[in-house]
């Protein structure tokens, strides 16, 4: 398959089960809000030495949010529901708690409940406030600038993490250039994040290591530089690869992601350097779902 | 389905016990099962039929009309369906109530929502005193729901109160709030003294500044972030609290009572 003259490789991105879930961060305006959500889902790129592979969701209208301030709108991934509720809890705690005038909501009704604010109350040593508004219970933990609100519970959901494509460029700044479009428009779509920094990871990895401590290794068969040196996937004129890796709440999700992001590099075509799309696919060895490029595509 | 409507004949000189008839006990029977069942009033039990003319089958829609201040314990154990009482009623209305709804077009006696765990309790006259209290000597008294009183409301409101809302349009009597270990008594009129005396938790949110005793101590102005989503809770209330101009975010802030446990407040619109 071949789409404005950037081939499209008859393969598959080997997804993997995982446990999600979303919290909706409020502040006085925007700014507060953002910069909350930004350490919220900070060092959450790979659950592979972070724990967690988190990312903003989508900004949220004051008309959207539970208490009518400008919010965010946030998502978490991790391997287990437990690591999870870990992660949101200690990331609530360090970054939203502490983060002036935030507030935080759950961004999930149902699932299996997990706590967002319910243990950060014993930060308030006894002057915390419980209300329970509309079957929701909320904990008024009194702070130096008020009071910080947060929602006792949110949801975790079963969700699908790894999805990707790899850009394939004659050049950096092109293969770079390329990512940064299909990012601006896989982030209009809901229930997705792309959790590397900027939402583009210039290191994929492929299953397994020479060193026995390593899970993971550079993915050698991409690497430019290795062109001779090992069983490579690239032809000569492809100088740079950068993958693209989405996390979503159903493979639909995912799919979709994917498809606007594929189609934006495509649109730059060849004439922009682009030459190829491909996937990580492992084998089989990674996860039971496959995202295969050229169904999405069609 | 049209609703089971009792239709009071005429005023009984003794007190009426309406306990029986509520949604729960009255599914699945005939209008002639419902016309036998016997209701205590004083030392004599009465045949339903010799009180009301009954009509309808839907018994998880109960209507009471011509209701008078002498019938007690309506929608007592209220476990779902819903009682609309067009006039006036006696003491203990909604007394335990589970689920569901009432409404009552006129005024209602001592002890309403006495002990409600759940539902919706809407009155458009005034309340007795004791409203969503403990029954004397029990140390629970509402444990959630929502009460709305469009009228004023008598004293000791919340005795106890564990949980839930009691919202009251108009004015609230001595006492409001005494003992209450949690929930929110809004109240958008007056209040009389002693107000929340030996709370020990929970909120009372005001309109009006109240005349507080000397164990409440100021704890400044505020915006507090839960009273938007608190206010938001009530937009489908047929109700002056659903009216988007009656809500705030900016209070002055009380605790007390400090002769007790000290963390329950007064939150006074500013």
């Amino acid at each position: 398959m071949i789409i404005n003259g950037v081939s499209i490789d008859a393969t598959f991105a080997e997804a993997f089960p995982m446990k999600a879930t979303r919290a909706i961060i409020t502040a006085q305006n925007e700014k507060w809000a953002l910069i909350s959500a930004q350490a919220m889902t900070g060092f959450a790129t790979s659950v592979i030495a972070c724990g967690c592979e988190a990312g903003i969701d989508r900004i949220l209208d004051p008309s959207e949010t539970p208490d009518g301030r400008p919010g965010v709108s946030i998502m978490i991934f991790a391997m287990g529901g437990k690591g999870l509720a870990k992660q949101l809890e200690t990331r609530a705690g360090q970054c939203v708690l502490t983060s002036p005038t935030a507030a935080l909501f759950a961004g999930i009704d149902g699932g299996i409940r997990i706590p967002l604010g319910k243990n950060l109350r014993y930060f308030g040593d006894g002057f915390q406030v419980s209300k329970l508004i509309s079957g929701k219970r909320y904990w008024r933990i009194p702070v130096m600038d008020g009071e910080f609100l947060a929602e006792a519970t949110t949801g975790q959901v079963d969700a699908i993490g790894g999805g990707n494509f790899l850009v394939l460029a004659e050049s950096q700044p092109q293969a770079l250039a390329a990512c940064e479009v299909a990012i601006e428009e896989m982030r209009k779509i809901p229930n997705v994040i792309m959790p590397f920094p900027g939402g583009v990871v210039r290191s994929g990895s492929k299953v397994g290591s020479k060193y026995k401590t390593l899970g993971a290794s550079t993915n050698d068969a991409f690497c430019p530089t290795l062109k001779g040196m090992t069983k490579t996937e690239l032809s000569p004129e492809i100088e740079s690869v950068m993958e693209i890796v989405i996390d979503g709440l159903t493979k639909e999700d995912i799919d979709k992601a994917m498809r606007v992001g594929m189609q934006a590099v495509c649109d730059l075509g060849a004439m922009n350097g682009i030459k190829r799309i491909s996937a990580g696919n492992y084998g089989g060895k990674l996860g039971p779902f496959h995202f295969h490029l050229q169904e999405i595509m069609a | 389905m049209s609703a089971l409507t009792f239709t009071l004949k005429k005023k009984n000189a003794q007190r009426i016990d309406m306990s029986p008839l509520v949604c729960n006990l009255l599914t699945g029977m005939t209008l002639s099962d419902i016309a036998a069942i016997v209701l205590q009033s004083g030392k004599c039990k009465l045949r339903v039929d010799e009180l009301f003319t009954l009509d309808g089958s839907d018994a998880q829609n109960i209507v009471i009309k011509n209701s008078v201040d002498n019938l007690d314990f309506i929608g007592k154990g209220l476990d779902g369906g819903s009682i609309s009482v067009v006039g006036d009623v006696g003491a203990y209305l909604a007394f335990g109530m589970n689920a569901g709804e009432i409404k009552v077009s006129g005024n209602v006696g001592l002890y309403a929502a006495c002990e409600m765990k759940k539902g919706y309790l809407e009155v458009s006259g005034n309340a007795g005193d004791f409203l969503g209290a403990a029954l004397p000597g029990n140390k629970m008294g509402m444990k959630g729901g929502t009460i709305l009183i469009k009228g004023n409301v008598g004293e000791r409101v919340g005795d106890h109160m564990r949980r839930g809302n009691i919202l009251i349009e108009g004015n609230a009597g001595d006492y409001c709030g005494s003992r209450m270990t949690a929930g929110t008594i809004a109240v958008m009129g007056q209040t009389g003294r002693h107000l929340g005396y030996a709370m020990r938790r929970g909120t009372l949110l005001l309109w009006n500044q109240p005349t507080l005793s000397a164990s409440f101590n100021d704890c400044g102005a505020h915006t507090l972030a839960f009273l938007p989503i608190l206010f938001a809770s009530f937009k489908l209330l047929n109700s002056r609290f659903a009216d988007a101009s009656m809500a705030f975010n900016r209070v002055q802030r009380y605790a007390g009572d400090m002769s007790e446990m000290g963390r329950g407040e007064v939150l006074v619109k500013l």
